[in-house]
């Protein structure tokens, strides 16, 4: 039985299936070398994204078929009313949904609202045009986050445990990660915050590393899960260094954004609207870097492991291996090195908030 | 950018928000706080041994310099008690030494009284005795010259003869 195991997951099937693309790939690139480069490309592009259900790998049987591996999870949207429906239901974007009376189709990982047939309609950018619903799905990166938080929580919560027992010395899995706790309380909050804060803002900063840096990881593994390079991720957690910093802040801290002391007061007019924008930029800065970090490093990494399928020799394939591999250990550095920057940098920016400036320096 | 902006989804960000804000809350309670408490605690309990240690060092080396001075000054102590013995030995013997003297002294002296007393009876009854027996002599010597007459006549003329008349 010849099984063609592309190991890719759904969401490129998904895409594949749609009709107008797979017809249009089948007519433009007769050359099967360009295909296998453009299903690569599709491929990259689609584990990038979100899906509507768990899968680990799909394939195609002889006949044509194509089968998943994996679990469906609910699809929560907002149209007219709750609709709360198994995206299962969706056929990985092959068949459209009916709820309620609604029909809904998901095209490039997202859900459209469409008629019964799922016409989706295009404008000249080759963009649906169609309506999409608010949409609250437990998506495969929410399944993610989710089961993070559990395994964080069951994990912490059960070394405090040992902690509250009165036990003098770290045991378990205590031995490994309080030094990493002290780490962060010693040299990152204590050196940026000060002796005084701190304790204010360990619970997040903690969270937040340990949170990115598990996510990280968990991204490296074959299940195919990439959190930290979805913007709204990366957004939530920088808005929240962005708010905690607003609210925490001092009035010596809105002193220096809007009326900077020590300098002329034309420059003081010229430096507020700078100094505010500079709030608003410096959380903006952690998103964008975890993001691009994260993402670049997934492109990188899977288009060398591309390049095995696309070369098919011993020596083209053994060099894209070895070049992947090295990548991963590098990877693995990134994970915890960006953890560690959003943490260092959040723990910078509350630093500044909470700063008592002595005005005799100026 | 138009990429970022189609790519962000409202509901992943919403459901992040919700569920790390949560996180955060429940680690809080459940972890954060009890293990950074204990870590806490543990180091102050460290330093407060370590410096009770400290204190227990520089309270036995006062201890030490105590003990030393004790030793000391009950050296001393010993040493003056022995000397005070001494003296007091000494100035016993001196004492006793002295008194015995004067005792000496003293019995000599009687003694020496009492022999000149003796003495001096002895030298008196000796010149009685010497005078008796010079008068008792003398009467025995007169008795035998004047039993006769020539004798007697001789005498007074010898007598006379010496006599000389002036």
């Amino acid at each position: 039985m010849r099984r063609k195991i592309s190991l890719k997951p759904i969401t490129l099937l998904l895409f594949l299936s749609t009709s107008f693309f797979f017809g249009q790939e089948e007519a433009e690139h007769v050359e099967v070398k360009t295909d296998k480069k453009t299903e690569i490309k599709e491929y990259i592009q689609h584990h990038l994204q979100d899906s509507y259900d768990f899968s680990l790998f799909s394939y195609e049987t002889e006949s044509g078929e194509t089968k998943h591996i994996g679990f469906p999870l609910p699809v929560i949207l907002w149209d007219n009313g709750l609709k709360v429906f198994s995206s299962s239901k969706l056929h990985h974007g092959e068949s459209v949904a009916e709820v309620d009376g609604s029909f809904y189709k998901s095209y490039h990982s997202k859900i459209y609202k469409t008629d019964a047939s799922g016409t989706i309609n295009y404008d000249e950018e080759h963009h649906a045009t169609n309506e999409k619903p608010l949409d609250f799905s437990i998506t495969k990166n929410v399944f993610t986050i989710f089961a993070i938080g559990l395994l964080m929580f069951f994990m912490f919560s059960r070394m405090a445990g040992k902690y509250r027992k009165g036990n003098t010395v770290p045991n378990g899995a205590g031995r490994f990660l309080e030094p990493i706790i002290l780490y962060i309380r010693d040299d990152i909050a204590i050196p940026n915050i000060g002796k005084k804060h701190y304790k204010r803002y360990m619970s997040f900063l903690l969270t937040v590393f340990f949170f990115i840096w598990i996510i990280n990881l968990l991204g490296l593994t074959p299940l195919g899960v990439n959190v930290t390079n979805n913007i709204a991720v990366t957004l939530a957690l920088a808005l929240l260094t962005y708010l905690i910093t607003t609210f925490t802040a001092n009035k010596s801290y809105w002193g220096h954004i809007f009326w900077m002391p020590g300098v002329p007061w034309p420059m003081k007019i010229i430096l507020a609207p700078i100094e505010l924008l500079g709030t608003l930029i410096k959380p903006f800065s952690l998103l964008i870097r975890l993001y691009a970090n994260i993402t670049a490093g997934h492109i990188v990494l899977m288009s060398i492991i591309g390049l095995m399928f696309i070369f098919k020799n011993w020596l083209g394939s053994s060099l894209s291996f070895g070049l992947a591999f090295a990548l991963s250990l590098l990877e693995l550095l990134v994970a915890a090195l960006q953890a560690y920057i959003f943490t260092m940098l959040s723990a910078l920016y509350f630093g500044s908030a909470v700063e008592e400036h002595n005005h005799a320096d100026h | 950018m138009e990429k970022l902006i189609n790519d962000f989804s409202i509901g992943l960000f919403f459901w992040q928000l919700v569920l790390f804000i949560g996180l955060v809350l429940l680690l809080r309670k459940f972890a954060w706080k009890p293990i950074l408490d204990a870590v806490e605690k543990r180091e102050s309990g460290i330093e407060d041994a370590l410096k009770s240690a400290e204190k227990a060092k520089l309270e036995m080396q006062n201890l030490q310099a105590d003990n030393q001075k004790l030793l000391q000054e009950a050296r001393m102590e010993r040493e003056s008690l022995l000397k005070d013995a001494r003296d007091i030995k000494n100035k016993m013997i001196e004492d006793a030494k002295g008194e015995a003297q004067d005792q000496a002294n003293k019995i000599i002296e009687q003694a020496q009284a009492a022999i000149e007393s003796e003495k001096k009876a002895a030298i008196a009854e000796l010149k009685t005795q010497v005078a008796n027996l010079s008068i008792e002599i003398a009467e025995k010597v007169m008795r035998e010259e004047l039993s006769s007459s020539d004798k007697q006549l001789k005498l007074v003329e010898s007598m006379l003869g010496e006599t000389k008349f002036n």
